[in-house]
C-alpha cells in the first residue's frame, strides 16, 4: 500500500508574548490508503494543531504535509480552500452544521460548491443520508436533529465529494456512550468501505476501534502502534 | 445555495432586519427627497416657461421680469418693432401693477396684468372666458374670495394710486368674465388680469405705451440663441431671456436649497451605509464560527462575500420600494409647506419626482449596501480558520 499522507517533521509554533511556544516538535508519520489511524494523546499534547495541519486549515512553521503525492503545506489560500473542498472531509466534535439548512442542504453545500448542479446534487445527497442511516430526516434542521443525528449529518458533508482523506476531531465528544458507539461502528463501515481515516480523540473505544493508534505527548509522537 | 443561506441568516432575526430596513428605507426616503428637492425646482421653473411657449422674454435692461417695478418705455413701439421680424410669431407684452378692488367686503388690493387677451402667456382660465372688451377682467380665486364676487360680477376698481393726492388716478367698472390660475404668482397672491390698454389708462398718462415685460413666441426650427442675440443688437435698451439664461437665475438663487440637499442628501446616505455596515458587522461576528466551517469544508472566501453582500443587497432591495414610497409621501407634504414660499409661484415643485433622481438616489443607496456588506465579509471570510475554530469551541 502506498501512503496517501506523509507528514514530516512538522513543527508548529505560536507567539506568546515574546515567547514562542512550540505546540508541534518535528512530527513525522506517513498513513496508508484506506488506513484508519486515531492520534491519542493527552489535551495540550498538539493532537488538534495537527489535525488542524493537515486539513490545510493552517500552516506549519516548518516540516512538510503531502497528501496524494501533493505538498500541501504551503498552498496559496486558493488553492488550499480548492484541496479541501475536493480532498478532504472534515467531521468536527461540534458538527458545525449550518443551522439554517436542512439536512440535505447542509450535505449539499460542498457539492455545490465543487459546481455540481441541482438535481444530482440532491440525488447525491440523498444517498449520502442514506449511507449515514438519516434517509428519512433529509429536510429537517439541526434543531430537529438528536447530537447523534446531526453528527451523521456532518459525515455525509465531509463525504459529499469523495474525499481522499478524512479528519475527524472528537467526533464522539458531544455524544452519549450509546449513540457514540453507532458513530463507531459508522466510521468502522466508512473504513471498511475504502475511506481513510484520521481521527483525533479522547475516546478509548474510538481508538481502539481504529486499525493505528499515534500517541502523542507535548508535541511529539511518542508512539504507534497497530491496534489490529 | 449563496441565496438559500442569505435568506436564511436574514430570517434568523426577523425584528433585527425588519428595523434595518425600515432605517435603510427612511434612509432612502431622505436621500431621494434630496436628490428631488437639488434638481426639482430647476426642472420644474423650467417647464413651467417652457409650458407657455414662448421662448424668450424683454424686461428693462438691467432687471430680471418683474424683479422691479420697472417699465419699458416705448413698450409699444418695441412690440410693433419684434412683430416685424421674421423669425417671430408672436409677441405678449405685459404691463404690471396695482388694482384696488371696491367689493361688499371693501377694498381689496391686488396684483394686476395688463394683457393682449389674445396673445397672453400668463395665466389659464378655469372658468368663463378672456376679456374680449375694454371692461372686462378675469380674476384668480384668492380674489374672488377676497371679494365674495363671482364670474359675471361688475366691480368698481381702481388703479395708479398718487401718493401725494392719495387718490387714485384711473377709476373704472369692470365685469368679471373668467376665473383664472396665475402661472407665476405665489399661493394666496391675489391677481386679476384686464386688457392692458384698459390698464394703462387706468394708471394714468405715464404709463403710455409702457411694458413691464414682453414675451416672445419664436417661429418653429429658429435658434433661441440667435434670435436673443438679434433681439438684443436691434433694442439695446432691453435685457433679452432665454429660458436656458432664466434656469442660470434660478441656479443662483436656489444654491441654498442645492447646498442644503446636496449635505442633507450626504448624510442620509451615510446614515444607510453605517446601518446596513454595523448590521452586516453584528450578523457577521454573530457568524464567525459558522463562516471558519464553511472555509474549512472548501467553500471559497469570494462566495462568503457574495453571501453577505447579497444579504445586504438584499435588504436594499427591500427597504429600496418602501423608501420610494415614503420619500414620495414626505415630499408631497413638505412641498405643500414650501409652496407657501415667499414670492415663489403657487405652480413650482420643489420636490419634482423624476425616475432619473429616485433611480440616482436608491442606485446610490443600493451602492453603499453592496459597499457596507464587503468589508466586514472579507474580514471574516480571511480570519484564520484553524484560529476561529478553536476560539469558536473554547467560546
Amino acid at each position: 500500500m502506498s501512503a496517501i499522507l506523509e507528514v514530516r517533521n512538522l513543527v508548529r509554533e505560536y507567539p506568546m508574548g515574546s515567547e514562542r511556544v512550540a505546540a508541534l516538535r518535528g512530527v513525522s508519520f506517513d498513513v496508508e490508503a484506506a488506513d484508519y489511524a486515531a492520534i491519542v494523546g493527552p489535551s495540550g499534547c498538539g493532537k488538534s494543531t495537527l489535525l488542524n495541519l493537515l486539513g490545510v486549515i493552517d500552516r506549519p512553521t516548518s516540516g512538510t504535509v503531502s497528501i496524494a503525492g501533493e505538498r500541501v503545506d504551503q498552498l496559496p489560500d486558493a488553492r488550499a480552500t480548492e484541496f479541501r473542498l475536493r480532498r478532504i472531509g472534515f467531521v468536527f466534535q461540534r458538527f458545525y452544521l449550518m443551522q439554517a439548512l436542512t439536512a440535505s442542504e447542509n450535505v449539499e453545500l460542498p457539492l455545490s460548491e465543487a459546481g455540481m448542479k441541482g438535481r444530482e446534487r440532491k440525488a447525491r445527497a440523498r444517498e449520502l443520508l442514506d449511507y449515514v442511516g438519516l434517509g428519512k430526516r433529509e429536510g429537517h434542521r439541526p434543531s430537529q436533529l438528536s447530537g447523534g443525528e446531526q453528527q451523521r449529518v456532518a459525515i455525509a458533508r465531509a463525504l459529499a465529494n469523495s474525499p481522499k482523506i478524512v479528519l475527524a476531531d472528537e467526533p464522539t465528544g458531544e455524544l452519549d456512550a450509546r449513540t457514540g458507539a453507532e458513530m463507531i461502528a459508522l466510521f468502522e463501515r466508512l473504513n471498511a468501505d475504502g475511506t481513510t481515516i484520521v481521527v483525533v480523540t479522547h475516546d478509548e473505544d474510538l481508538a481502539s476501534a481504529a486499525r493505528r493508534v499515534i500517541h502523542m505527548r507535548d508535541g511529539e509522537v511518542v508512539g504507534d502502534e497497530r491496534a489490529r | 445555495m449563496i441565496v438559500t443561506l442569505a435568506a436564511a441568516s436574514l430570517l434568523r432575526h426577523r425584528a433585527r432586519t425588519a428595523l434595518a430596513i425600515i432605517g435603510v428605507a427612511v434612509s432612502a426616503a431622505m436621500l431621494l427627497d434630496m436628490v428631488m428637492l437639488s434638481s426639482g425646482m430647476r426642472v420644474s421653473f423650467g417647464s413651467l416657461l417652457q409650458k407657455q411657449g414662448f421662448q424668450l422674454r424683454l424686461a428693462p435692461k438691467g432687471t430680471l421680469p418683474f424683479d422691479t417695478e420697472a417699465t419699458i418705455k416705448d413698450g409699444d413701439s418695441l412690440v410693433a418693432g419684434l412683430r416685424t421680424r421674421p423669425e417671430i410669431r408672436a409677441v405678449s407684452p405685459v404691463l404690471g401693477g396695482q388694482l384696488h378692488l371696491v367689493s361688499p367686503k371693501g377694498v381689496v388690493a391686488s396684483s394686476a396684468l395688463g394683457v393682449v387677451p389674445a396673445v397672453e402667456g400668463d395665466y389659464e382660465l378655469v372658468q368663463g372666458r378672456q376679456p374680449a372688451s375694454p371692461d372686462e377682467m378675469v380674476a384668480n380665486d384668492a380674489i374672488l374670495a377676497a371679494t365674495g364676487l363671482h364670474v359675471g360680477d361688475t366691480l368698481h376698481a381702481g388703479a395708479g394710486y398718487d401718493s401725494q393726492l392719495r387718490a387714485l388716478t384711473g377709476e373704472r367698472r369692470l365685469r368679471i368674465v373668467g376665473r383664472v390660475r396665475f402661472v407665476y404668482m405665489a399661493r394666496e397672491q391675489k391677481g386679476a388680469a384686464l386688457p392692458i390698454e384698459t390698464f394703462r389708462a387706468m394708471q394714468g398718462p405715464d404709463a403710455d405705451g409702457r411694458i413691464s415685460l414682453a414675451m416672445v413666441r419664436l417661429a418653429d426650427g429658429t435658434d433661441i440663441d440667435t434670435a436673443r442675440v438679434t433681439i438684443e443688437r436691434l433694442f439695446p435698451r432691453v435685457n433679452v431671456i432665454s429660458i436656458a439664461e432664466a434656469l442660470k437665475q434660478v441656479d443662483e438663487r436656489r444654491s441654498y436649497f442645492t447646498q442644503l440637499a446636496v449635505i442633507l442628501g450626504a448624510v442620509s446616505l451615510v446614515v444607510g451605509f453605517l446601518l446596513v455596515t454595523t448590521l452586516v458587522t453584528v450578523s457577521v461576528n454573530e457568524r464567525i464560527g459558522e463562516i471558519a466551517v464553511m472555509r474549512a469544508i472548501g467553500v471559497r472566501r469570494w462566495r462568503i462575500v457574495a453571501q453577505i453582500v447579497l444579504e445586504a443587497a438584499a435588504m436594499m432591495l427591500v427597504a429600496s420600494p418602501l423608501g420610494l414610497v415614503l420619500g414620495l409621501v414626505t415630499a408631497r407634504y413638505l412641498n405643500s409647506i414650501l409652496a407657501n414660499f415667499p414670492g415663489m409661484p403657487e405652480r413650482i415643485d420643489f420636490f419634482l419626482f423624476q425616475p432619473s433622481a429616485a433611480w440616482t438616489a436608491l442606485g446610490l443607496l443600493a451602492l453603499a449596501g453592496v459597499l457596507a456588506g464587503i468589508y466586514p465579509s472579507w474580514r471574516s471570510a480571511s480570519l484564520p480558520i484553524a484560529m476561529t475554530l478553536r476560539k469558536e469551541a473554547v467560546g
